[in-house]
């Protein structure tokens, strides 16, 4: 932390599409800096100082949650747990993250999105007996493994950095994106989903799946939980190849 | 006037609301949950450390089973608990873990064979039993007598709520996202929906459902330094409260989480100590064991919290300029097991301070964290007042922690609650038309929209935004870990000035569709009403019980003081709540006060403790061959929902 202080200039995108009339446009503000501040901690003071109207979402405030991901200087990131003192110069551009719906200003609606992903990839455990297991006897046995490999893969906060860093996605609105493929990894390599090959083929066997991604990796360079994005495409292309 | 008719409406869309809104509509009611956020980015995301359940697979939890889970949450809850609850949720702990399992959260699993721990600062091998391979494992925590934390590495919460919600994404329920309940719905004392502002256009719309449950979580941003997420505002409790029908229990119960990182409060898991972290001091020594030689590190929450801030006061503190704190050092756990089973914890090392935990100390301190005061409901999770509102989950006083709750407790509540709570909800559905006059609801709209269009008119007025820091930092200040008469006498006379100047916010942003500033106007009169709550209900309480430690009253004082505070607010222009109490009858409890063991117990007992614990003998005494099931019906016969009901399997004792 550095005790000097100084002025950083946020440029931030504002636009209110429930106000008529109301023009997309960037605006300037000006933060006297503190130690250890966060975008979290400017736009609060932004919010409660200068302008009461600006929109932001953050839940967690803590890098956990995924809701505040926008684009930070060109790079799409977790705001919350982006430090001030990273940018040298101290001016910082902040744009909505692309790619979703917008709210307002800073906040885009990546729970709609997230939710139709999940629907699509069927996002749980397919087993007809998961509801009728008898939850008085000892639970189903799992290697350790296995269960930690699981957690790897479900690591993923829904946050959207991956899906406003992707090409195809931009040039291909029904693209399932790697937060779609990772969810599906992460299933296939449960062992209490039941579904087959073929049946994760129907997910995603065309362009709009796994067949339709170039492989930039525009993904695994900005998921802020570090996912193994391009193992996982690759896995689940080996998977689908072998099907029909 | 938009209506929305539903059976069930669930407020909150955490785990417990979550696990609520599964349960109606398995049992076949149309149910919807209302959610501030997008359900999965829910609180219960943060949860880090895990889950407690009596699975006792691990060897270091061989023998535990529901008896001792039940002492440990009485004993942590200083006796303030309702035991009836406190059982049919040890009870019920295990079957919940197992039905998540089958649901999807990759639990960790025991590995068999020799592994090294670190316990009491020095690493140690244990051996875990053959036939234990690929159970739920468990770690260490706080006040507990076995390793009973179940835990997904270092996500827990996170696991729990997408497994959770992917379950409900599968069962089609409906989340409304981005909407806020901000009234209640009810008529002749009968609670029918919620009247609902969407985030987003500002519209408000009425959901009018048989059963309503509130499901909103904590309301830890009372407090300027809370561990808790910005939404975890008490809205839920707050329109609870406001309806002067329904009551808040124990808000003065208010827990401080030792080791938040300074300065920002977020928190490092109790899983550091659990797994071996130390605390140390600026000399670099470890202060603890002076002060609890026994459970040390592990001694309860309010506990440490509350030997953390004697030491500093000792001048102990490293000095920073934020304000002393201490260290916590979780060095010699090794990088392999911190990025492993801690990385949560390095990740917010490295952001937000800068350091690396495998080589450096984090600096830390006491913390609000949890609030065990809620909407007060029976067993069912009804409200006793108010019919058809229910309440689960950290919004609910329940009571299943009284004055403490364990680490690791409450996420378990959230979905134990969740199970039993719902089954009750539907019970509810299934015995109750939904009978309520347009009028009624047409009044509550209206009363809403007024207040709205007051807001958006006024040109002069009070900041929104200066009176909830105002607030924050009285509660921050004199509603605290330590308390007394003095500042907390203070402190509700500073608050109902800013009660009154809560009544003349006016705007800057005069809006009616999203407007974070509007937001914050409607929900800071209710955070100054459940404020007062808090602080009114500390300054009456002269004892010490659990996290609520008065200076001037040290002793827990069992004769006067073993009763649950209860709050309403019938006047609206009332200054303050009304408080009554209700008082925890001894006679009926399977565990009678005692000491929690730590320091010096210096309880005033009531005289009803030890006729009780003489009928317990005889009782055991006539009951000879009677086996822990057997006894515990006779000791404390509780109604659970039928399918609750079966014992749990463990290995080596089957169901014994
Ligand atoms: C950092 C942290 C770590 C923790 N770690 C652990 C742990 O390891 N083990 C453990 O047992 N416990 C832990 N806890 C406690 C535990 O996580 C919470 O008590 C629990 O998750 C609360 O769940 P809930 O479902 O009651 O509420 P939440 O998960 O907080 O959900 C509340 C829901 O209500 C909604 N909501 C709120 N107000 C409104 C409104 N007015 N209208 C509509 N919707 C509304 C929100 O959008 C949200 O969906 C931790 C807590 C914190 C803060
Ligand atoms: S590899 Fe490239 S195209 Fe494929 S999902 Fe990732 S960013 Fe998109
Ligand atoms: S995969 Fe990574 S970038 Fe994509 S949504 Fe999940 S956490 Fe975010
Ligand atoms: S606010 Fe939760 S990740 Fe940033």
């Amino acid at each position: 932390m550095s005790d000097q202080e100084r002025i950083l200039k946020f440029q931030i995108f504002r636009y209110n599409p429930q106000k008529k009339g109301d023009k997309p446009r960037m605006v300037t503000y000006e933060v006297t800096e503190a130690p250890g501040m966060t975008i979290f901690i400017a736009l609060n003071d932004i919010r409660e100082h200068q302008d009461p109207s600006l929109q932001f979402d953050f839940v967690c405030r803590a890098g956990i949650c995924g809701s505040c991901a926008m684009v930070v200087n060109g790079q799409p990131t977790l705001a919350c747990r982006t430090l001030t003192s990273n940018y040298e110069n101290g001016e910082i551009k902040l744009l909505p993250l692309p790619g979703f719906e917008l709210i307002g200003d800073l906040s885009v609606n990546t729970g709609k999105f997230m939710r139709a992903m999940s629907e699509r990839v069927e996002s749980w455990i397919h087993d007809q007996n998961a509801d009728k297991v008898n939850f008085e006897k000892l639970e189903e046995r799992m290697d350790p493994d296995v269960a930690d490999q699981i957690y790897e893969l479900e690591r993923c906060v829904e946050c959207g950095c991956c899906v406003s860093a992707c090409a195809t996605k931009r040039m291909r609105p029904d693209f399932l994106s790697a937060v779609g493929f990772m969810r599906l990894a992460r299933f296939a390599l449960d062992p209490r989903d039941k579904r087959t090959d073929q049946e994760f083929y129907e997910i995603m066997g065309d362009d709009d799946g796994v067949f339709g991604c170039m492989t930039l990796l525009g993904c695994e360079d900005y998921c802020p939980k570090d996912l193994p994005h391009q193992t996982q495409i690759a896995y689940l292309r080996r998977k689908m190849v072998f099907v029909k | 006037m938009k209506v929305i008719y539903t059976d069930s409406l669930v407020i909150g869309g955490g785990l417990a609301g979550l696990r609520v809104a599964i349960a109606s509509m398995q049992r076949g009611f149309d149910t919807i949950v209302l959610s501030l956020v997008p359900a999965k980015r829910s609180h219960s995301a943060a949860a880090q450390g895990g889950m407690q359940a009596s699975l006792g697979a691990t060897i270091k939890g061989d023998g535990d089973d529901e008896e001792i889970h039940f002492g440990d949450t009485v004993r942590g809850s200083d006796w303030g608990c309702d035991q009836d609850v406190a059982r049919m949720f040890v009870n019920t702990a295990p079957k919940a873990i197992r039905q998540l399992s089958a649901w999807g959260v990759p639990w960790s699993r025991v590995r068999r064979g020799d592994r090294e721990v670190v316990i009491n600062g020095k690493k140690v091998t244990i051996t875990e039993k053959n036939e234990a391979h690929g159970l739920i494992t468990a770690r260490d925590f706080g006040g507990t007598k076995k390793w009973r934390t179940c835990y997904t590495s270092d996500g827990a919460g996170h696991t729990m709520l997408y497994t959770m919600d992917n379950k409900a994404i599968q069962m089609g329920i409906p989340v409304h996202e981005r909407k806020e309940a901000i009234a209640l719905i009810h008529e002749d004392g009968v609670c029918y929906g919620a009247i609902v502002r969407d985030l987003i256009t500002g519209e408000l719309m009425a959901y009018v459902a048989k059963a309503t449950t509130i499901a909103t979580g904590g309301y830890g941003r009372l407090y300027a330094i809370s561990t808790n997420a910005v939404i975890s505002e008490g809205i839920g409790n707050a329109i609870a409260l406001e309806t002067g029908i329904a009551t808040l229990g124990n808000m003065e119960a208010v827990q401080f989480h030792p080791t938040a990182i300074v300065p920002v409060g977020i928190l490092t898991t109790e899983g550091c100590r659990g797994d071996g972290g130390l605390l140390l001091d600026k000399d670099g020594y470890r202060f603890m064991p002076d002060y609890e030689p026994d459970k040390k590190e592990l001694a309860s929450r309010d506990v440490v919290s509350r030997r953390m801030t004697e030491h500093m006061r000792k001048g102990k503190g490293v000095p920073s300029r934020y304000g002393d704190h201490l260290w916590l050092d979780i060095t010699l756990l090794g990088r392999k097991h911190i990025e492993k089973n801690l990385r949560e914890v390095k990740e917010i090392c490295e952001y937000f301070l800068g350091i690396d935990p495998v080589e450096e100390l984090i600096p830390v301190r006491p913390t609000q964290h949890y609030s065990m005061g809620g909407i007060r409901t029976k067993a069912s999770g009804e409200s006793p007042t108010l019919k058809g509102l229910f309440s689960a989950g950290e919004a609910a006083c329940w009571d299943m922690h009284g004055f403490n709750r364990l680490g690791g407790n409450s996420v378990a509540e959230t979905v134990v609650a969740g199970m039993i709570v719902g089954e009750y909800v539907a019970d509810y559905c299934e015995q109750n038309p939904l009978n309520v006059s347009t009028s009624t609801i047409q009044h509550f709209m209206k009363q809403e929209e007024k207040k709205i269009s007051d807001l958006l008119v006024r040109d002069f007025g009070e900041n929104p935004f200066e009176l909830k820091a105002a607030m924050q930092k009285i509660m921050m200040d004199k509603v605290g870990i330590f308390r007394n008469g003095e500042d907390l006498e203070q402190a509700v006379e500073d608050l109902k000035v800013l009660n009154q100047r809560a009544k003349k916010i006016a705007l800057r942003n005069r809006i009616s569709s999203s407007n974070p500033e509007l937001v914050e106007a409607i929900r800071v009169p209710k955070m100054i009403k459940l404020a007062l709550c808090v602080a009114y209900g500390a300054w009456l309480r002269t004892e010490s019980r659990g996290a609520h430690s008065r200076e001037d009253y040290l002793e827990r004082n069992d004769r006067d003081w073993l009763k649950r505070t209860l709050t309403t607010w019938k006047d609206d222009s009332a200054d303050l709540p009304e408080v009554s109490y209700e008082d925890l009858d001894i006679m009926k409890m399977e565990m009678p006060p005692g000491s929690r063991g730590y320091g010096v117990d210096n309880t005033v007992h009531h005289p009803d403790t030890a006729r009780r614990e003489q009928e317990i003998e005889e009782i055991k005494k006539a009951n000879p061959g009677a086996d822990r099931f057997e006894l515990q019906q006779l000791l404390n016969p509780i109604t659970i929902p039928e399918k609750f009901k079966g014992k749990n399997e463990r290995i080596g004792r089957g169901f014994k």
